[in-house]
């Protein structure tokens, strides 16, 4: 089986590491192995979240720079800071709202500019998906289903051997009962963007 | 029922490498289970607390690593399966015990889990702690995914009860934090009474009995080095005249290696997992069977050097390298392609590495380092001993320990000069005050303080040393995922049948002779109180008490009233500038509060010049 190489990256709290347990349960289903590593960065204190999933044959279970084959950013500048995990043939697929870090509040960077962010990313890759993932996750019912928008729109691309229905089941069996309805149609939405893009 | 003491065998679920071990300790019938947290350990830990309030597992969280590892020598040496586990350096705390353990050996099966952090993701070096098994004699397995981490712990037992020894499971960041499919097995019972049968001349060590354990600790290891080389966790994988040795994640990344490069009819690897005492045999006859060697293991060269030394007394003359310049480093983790590079060059592989994006044009990125929470009593607390050392006009020296309050030390708080270790705080400030004639405040969490604090400060006081110390006392072990401690209200946990201490009684009786206790949200009479105790000739305490924020929300305990920022305000942005919480930001070049990030701690309030941060009335 082909090796597929995934790597999503958030800010703390954004819901990255239950985004990837729906990737993996959902692969489970199927049989098809598995491999995720996770760098929390204390994630309960603002820092960067990150998650490398291999999918099929292969031992190792981190994503050296420049191998991964997807790439999902929860955050438009979280995406850019991993830009050195991807190559020309990778696809990203990015939410556009912004979650500036502290170090901008108080004038100690700049944040970039999303429509240069954009095209630095497009000049890079094969394919950029973005969108406003916040304004979605708030149609699906709460804005913190962004990470199944996200993971809507991966699936589209079809460069995962995971199907939308098995990940649809991990959401009805895996997730809070409340939030089942919530996170379909997160899923649908996100699905539905990255068709359009 | 918690999932990880589900009865299914056969059964596949997916695991956090932490939760494959813990699951791996029930189905080999732990009964006994001690810690002190520390990443990337501590959800190990939890999850077998979580699981002995709903069985008869026994769990308990020590005061530190040393306690915990001689309270489950205990339970071992009464014939139960006991499993101690911590953090890489937290296995220096406990080298006392160990040593001496290692000679004593144990009558039920003591697995000690050390977690090594290469990289250093959260911890403070990148020690290589298989040289413990080498310094205390004790053996080593070392997994290489977390479906062998699961497997390897009942194989652990078990050999701790043939040789009679604790046995050491190693692992690093990369199993603790990664996940995998795990097969469940069946749960041994569990046997949770045993027995100590007295025999003090095989149990107190004085250094006739000593003498005669050290002889028996090294047949056992001979008795080791039998197991070793005919273990299943020491095997060899393909076959060809090139020789690759490797442990742990690294196996991952050479297994890989030689599949992409198309080598696999040319190179052979020894994978080895039972890493002390290596397998001696089983190395030399690898060896005779190769024209040239690479040994890939991340951290020391510990296995390179053991394999040199076989490969002289063999009077082989083949190329052995791992480390070096050109090779692999000592410093930080591998990768799956750096391991793939190394490989090919190695042995002359043709191969050239995909050419990486060229990111040279993507402008400077602001950082997003971690940072104390929105209300975090810390930043209070480091803003009062900021500004009272202000006002008093002394020039301070800010040595510091190990937990959240580390982060004090980023701007613009910057409340960090000297941290080494747990404990470090107190002792050193004895060092500092003696050495210079500097303002020494020193800053420790209430979970650190029961760690390694309390011994430093009996010193201090014998010594009659001249500082302060602020006890930061946020009711819970904060950093590693809200653990207990001994100054912990357990009821918060819905746990009764424990006991609480006092930090300030503690202070008292070891006699400081000026404790103030400060609620560090009230800025001016905390400032107040500090600078008394800063004046004074001695060692002075401050006890800085209020709960973690974070933890105070999951008990539902905070009352939030978020507060904003009113037209009073003249820009002067000294709330930004001098305490940068999380909850602020710019807009239009003005600050404002996020009202869902604010917890209502009011600091900026007390702090802002013109009192334009206000609560926030009608909440939406």
């Amino acid at each position: 089986m082909d090796t597929k190489r995934l790597i999503i990256v958030a800010v703390g709290g954004q819901g990255n590491l239950l985004a990837s347990r729906v990737l993996s349960e959902a692969a489970l289903l199927t049989d098809i192995p598995v491999r995720m590593s996770e760098i929390h960065g204390m994630a309960q204190r603002g820092g960067v979240v990150e998650s490398a999933i291999v999918f099929g044959d292969a031992e190792s279970n981190i994503i050296s720079d420049g191998e991964a084959d997807v790439l999902v950013g929860f955050e438009p500048l979280e995406t850019l800071r991993a830009l050195n995990k991807v190559n020309s043939k990778s696809v990203v697929i990015t939410n556009l709202s912004p979650l500036p870090p502290f170090t901008v509040s108080i004038g100690r960077g700049v944040y970039p500019d999303l429509e240069n962010l954009q095209g630095l990313i497009r000049a890079k890759t094969s394919k950029l998906i973005a969108y406003d993932g916040i304004a979605l996750a708030k149609e699906a019912g709460n804005v913190l289903a962004l990470n199944i928008v996200l993971v809507g729109s991966l699936i589209q691309t079809g460069i995962l051997p995971v199907t939308a229905e098995n990940v649809k089941e991990i959401i009805k069996t895996k997730t809070k009962k409340a939030f089942v309805d919530t996170n379909l149609k997160a899923f649908d939405l996100g699905f539905s963007a990255a068709a359009g893009a | 029922m918690h999932k990880l003491l589900t009865e299914n065998p056969g059964e596949k679920m997916i695991l956090l490498g932490n939760e494959a071990i813990a699951r791996g300790a029930i189905e080999a019938g732990v009964a006994f289970a001690t810690t002190y947290p520390g990443t990337p350990s501590s959800e190990l830990s939890l999850n077998l607390f979580q699981m002995s309030q709903e069985s008869d597992l026994y769990f308990e969280y020590g005061t530190n690593e040393k306690v915990a590892l001689e309270v489950a020598s205990g339970a071992a040496n009464s014939g139960l399966r006991t499993m101690c586990m911590m953090k890489h350096v937290g296995l220096n705390v406990a080298a006392d015990p160990l040593m001496t353990l290692a000679y004593v050996g144990v009558t039920g099966g003591f697995v000690i889990l050390t977690a090594d952090d290469p990289f250093m993701f959260s911890s403070q070096n990148e020690q290589d702690n298989r040289y413990y098994g080498k310094l205390s004699g004790l053996p080593i397995l070392e997994p290489s995914s977390v479906e062998e981490a699961k497997e390897m712990v009942p194989y652990a037992f078990d050999l701790s009860e043939k040789l009679k020894e604790p046995v050491l499971l190693r692992t690093t960041t990369r199993i603790n934090h990664s996940t995998g499919v795990v097969t469940l097995g069946e749960i041994r019972p569990r046997v949770t009474k045993g027995d100590f049968k007295k025999d003090p001349f095989n149990y107190v060590t004085v250094p006739a009995v000593s003498r005669k354990l050290h002889v028996r600790l090294l047949e056992n290891i001979e008795k080791a080095t039998e197991i070793s080389q005919k273990s299943e966790y020491n095997f060899i994988k393909g076959d060809g005249a090139w020789g690759i040795v490797c442990n742990g994640v690294s196996y991952s990344y050479v297994a890989d290696a030689v599949k992409e490069l198309n080598i696999e009819d040319k190179a052979k690897i020894l994978r080895i997992g039972f890493s002390c005492p290596m397998p001696e045999t089983l190395i030399k006859d690898f060896l005779k069977g190769c024209e040239k060697v690479l040994i890939v293991e991340e951290g020391e060269p510990y296995m390179e050097e053991a394999i040199k030394a076989f490969g002289q007394e063999e009077g082989l003359t083949l190329p052995i390298n791992g480390k070096g310049k050109e090779l692999l480093s000592r410093l930080y983790e591998f990768d799956p392609a750096m391991i793939r590079q190394c490989v090919a060059t190695y042995f002359g592989v043709p191969y050239t590495r995909p050419v990486l994006p060229d990111i040279s044009d993507v402008p400077e990125m602001p950082q997003r380092p971690p940072n104390l929470c929105a209300g975090c009593s810390h930043r209070a607390t480091y803003y009062a001993v900021k500004k009272a050392a202000e006002e008093e006009g002394v020039e301070t020296i800010y040595p510091t320990d190990i937990g959240c309050y580390t982060l004090g030390f980023l701007p613009p708080l910057s409340m960090a000069d000297y941290v080494i270790c747990m404990g470090s705080s107190v002792s050193s400030s004895c060092g500092f005050s003696k050495a210079t004639d500097k303002k020494v405040i020193s800053f420790i969490g209430d979970s650190t303080f029961f760690h390694s604090g309390m011994t430093g400060l009996a010193s201090a006081v014998f010594n009659n040393h001249n500082f302060t110390l602020v006890i930061l006392d946020n009711s819970i072990t904060a950093m590693t995922g809200h653990q207990p401690n001994p100054g912990v209200d357990m009821e918060n946990f819905n746990l009764s049948g424990y006991g609480r201490i006092s930090i300030e009684e503690v202070v008292k009786a070891l006699g400081v002779g000026h404790i103030t206790v400060i609620r560090p949200y009230k800025l001016k009479k905390s400032i107040d109180a500090i600078k008394e105790a800063i004046n004074y000739k001695g060692v002075s305490v401050i006890i800085s008490q209020e709960m973690c924020t974070l933890y105070a929300k999951s008990l539902k305990k905070l009352k939030i009233r978020s507060f904003t920022v009113s037209d009073k305000c003249k820009n002067h942005r000294d709330c930004l500038n001098e305490i940068a919480c999380p909850a602020f930001f710019l807009e239009d070049e003005r600050v404002k509060i996020d009202p869902v990030t604010c917890v209502g701690c009011a600091v900026c309030a007390q702090i802002c010049p013109e009192n334009a941060i206000l609560p926030l009335k009608n909440k939406e």
